[in-house]
């Protein structure tokens, strides 16, 4: 996916607004963008409070300034300068954190981002946006250059299954039909997951969603139709309970009236074992594996 | 540009701004008065002499805020009445600098370590742009205790930011004991050569001292202005309880008849 981003910003290089600012990371991704802005692809450094501040001045002077790093590195470390800096003066500063959920696997528990969605849209005008194929992320960039809020950008590795005819890009899709539960899904895990039920039969298959912006504020009405049918809906995530998509889609179903006769959710567990390994061995141990959700919605 | 010219106008614009300083904390009951009073001439020269049209300021220390209100009542810029709205509901005069309504207030500050990271990014800003101006930063002595004020000095001397003046305001006191008890840094004036940056010492209650050092405005710039918390009013004077305390109406009115 750093691959997509990365070409998708060089296209807008040109853009003389336009600042990236990186916590030196990077390595054999970002080169070409490196090349393409020149003085305003600023290496700030192992400093991601300055980082992050410094992003808020450029945002104050009316540039866009886009600020990268590992997703807890972008997120965690220098919170209280998005808090104060950005969100609190409504500035347009993109975060942009590679590797959410258990994306840099066996690299450890510090390299995980499980609650940096929850975490930054608490905070005031954030909104976050998680691709889920290499295919969002032009959508999601040319969005990111209109918006006046400060906003997440999620990134991960896209697995999307050969021959799959992806819909066009929308904050909600729906990628397969099916008589089965309502199966509601955020980020790249959706491949796998889009992979195993694909050759299912309809009459089984839970009908499977995408969602990609974070926090919804309504409900797409066919989304709602396959609701009042199933009867069930899951939502699964790579990221904690807690303040996830599941709460936010819990909330806004209870806002709206609309009660599901069942409501469940598949989020990331942490580190049951206490082992570590790749991203799929994390997925697997919280049950965020196709076969592990298929066993949970009785398929 | 320079709204005194002589010491005399200076010291009649200085003696206004103090008595007026401690009678809006009097009255809103509100402490900070110690390094509000160490910050308040730092504040004045700049304010008065130096930033001009292009120029920004961002006031690290957030809870100066009040010496930033005053210096911008002495410039016709918050009017008179409103100063008795401080620290109280409704007002837009915050213990700490707000978001919104004042224009010259760039950024809320108050948790410490932002100011000079938001600075050395309007800096940049302004640099990428071509666009002129000089951005002046005021921080405390014990805000140097957080890791990115260190950061914040690394990217600004790294990135050449030949655009920015910081101003250290230092009084030696901080939250809890003196900057030697609590995290004794030594000399920051010396910190900041070993980091290759411009840097001038000064009596931060000296005008004459303070626009000397703010005069050179084609580098990167450090000025450590040695400073008294309380400064004026003899019994607040080096005295740590003045970082938190209000005044009694002795203390006000013994402050009062001292400044006046």
């Amino acid at each position: 996916m750093r691959k997509a981003f990365c070409e998708s910003l060089v296209n807008k290089s040109s853009n003389k607004d336009f600042v990236f600012l990186t916590g030196d990371l990077g390595f054999m991704a970002l080169e070409p963008l490196c090349t393409a802005m020149q003085d305003r692809f600023i290496n700030a450094g192992v400093s991601e409070q300055n980082m992050v501040s410094v992003a808020a001045g450029l945002a104050k002077s009316n540039l866009r300034p886009w600020a990268y790093s590992i997703a807890p590195f972008i997120y965690a470390r220098p919170f209280e300068q998005i808090r104060n800096d950005v969100c609190l003066h409504s500035l347009p500063v993109i975060l942009v954190g590679n590797g959410g959920g258990y994306g840099y696997g066996v690299m450890g528990a510090t390299h995980h981002a499980l609650e940096d969605y929850g975490a930054l849209l608490t905070l005031s005008g954030m909104r976050a946006f998680i691709p889920a194929f290499d295919e969002d992320i032009k959508p999601m960039v040319d969005t990111l250059f209109k918006t006046n809020n400060p906003c997440y950008l999620r990134l991960g590795v896209t697995e999307l299954p050969k021959c799959f005819q992806l819909p066009e890009y929308n904050s909600w899709r729906k990628l397969l039909d099916g008589d089965g539960p309502t199966l509601l899904v955020i980020g790249p895990l959706v491949g796998g997951i889009l992979q195993h039920l694909i050759n299912l039969d309809k009459s089984i298959r839970p009908n499977l969603w995408l969602l990609s912006e974070l926090a919804p504020t309504k409900f797409p009405d066919e989304f709602i139709c396959d609701l009042n049918r199933s009867g069930h809906l899951c939502v699964v995530e790579e990221h904690c309970s807690h303040g996830g998509a599941g709460q936010m889609i819990a909330y806004l179903l209870l806002k709206e009236g609309k009660q599901p006769t069942r409501f469940t959710t598949k989020t990331a567990l942490g580190y049951p074992s206490g082992k570590y390994g790749s991203q799929k061995y994390h997925r697997a141990e919280s049950g965020l594996d196709p076969i592990s959700i298929c066993k949970h919605l009785g398929i | 540009m320079l709204a005194y010219e002589t010491l005399d106008q200076y010291e009649a614009l200085q003696k206004k701004a103090r008595t007026m300083l401690v009678k809006m904390h009097y009255e809103s009951n509100a402490g900070h008065v110690g390094g509000n009073l160490s910050a308040l001439d730092i504040l004045l020269c700049l304010h008065h002499a130096v930033i001009e049209k292009d120029d920004l300021f961002v006031l690290s220390k957030g809870h100066a805020a009040g010496a930033l209100y005053i210096t911008l009542w002495t410039m016709g810029k918050i009017p008179e009445p409103e100063l008795s709205t401080f620290h109280k509901d409704g007002t837009r005069l915050s213990g700490h600098p707000p978001v919104h309504g004042i224009p010259e207030v760039q950024f809320a500050t108050g948790s410490l370590g932002h100011g000079l990271s938001l600075a050395a990014g309007l800096a940049l800003g302004k640099k990428l742009k071509q666009e002129k101006g000089r951005i002046y930063c005021l921080t405390s002595d014990g805000e140097w205790n957080e890791g990115s004020c260190w950061e914040a000095l690394i990217f600004a001397k790294h990135h050449k930011l030949d655009n920015l003046t910081f101003i250290v305001d230092s009084n030696g006191l901080q939250g809890f004991g003196t900057t030697k008890e609590v995290a004794d840094l030594g000399s920051l004036a010396e910190k900041f050569k070993i980091f290759g940056i411009e840097t001038i010492e000064v009596n931060g209650h000296d005008p004459s001292s303070i626009l000397s050092a703010l005069q050179n405005k084609t580098t990167l710039k450090a000025i450590v202005a040695k400073t008294m918390k309380g400064k004026g009013a003899s019994f607040m004077e080096n005295k740590m309880e003045w970082h938190y305390l209000p005044m009694t109406k002795d203390q006000f009115l013994q402050a009062t008849k001292e400044l006046s």
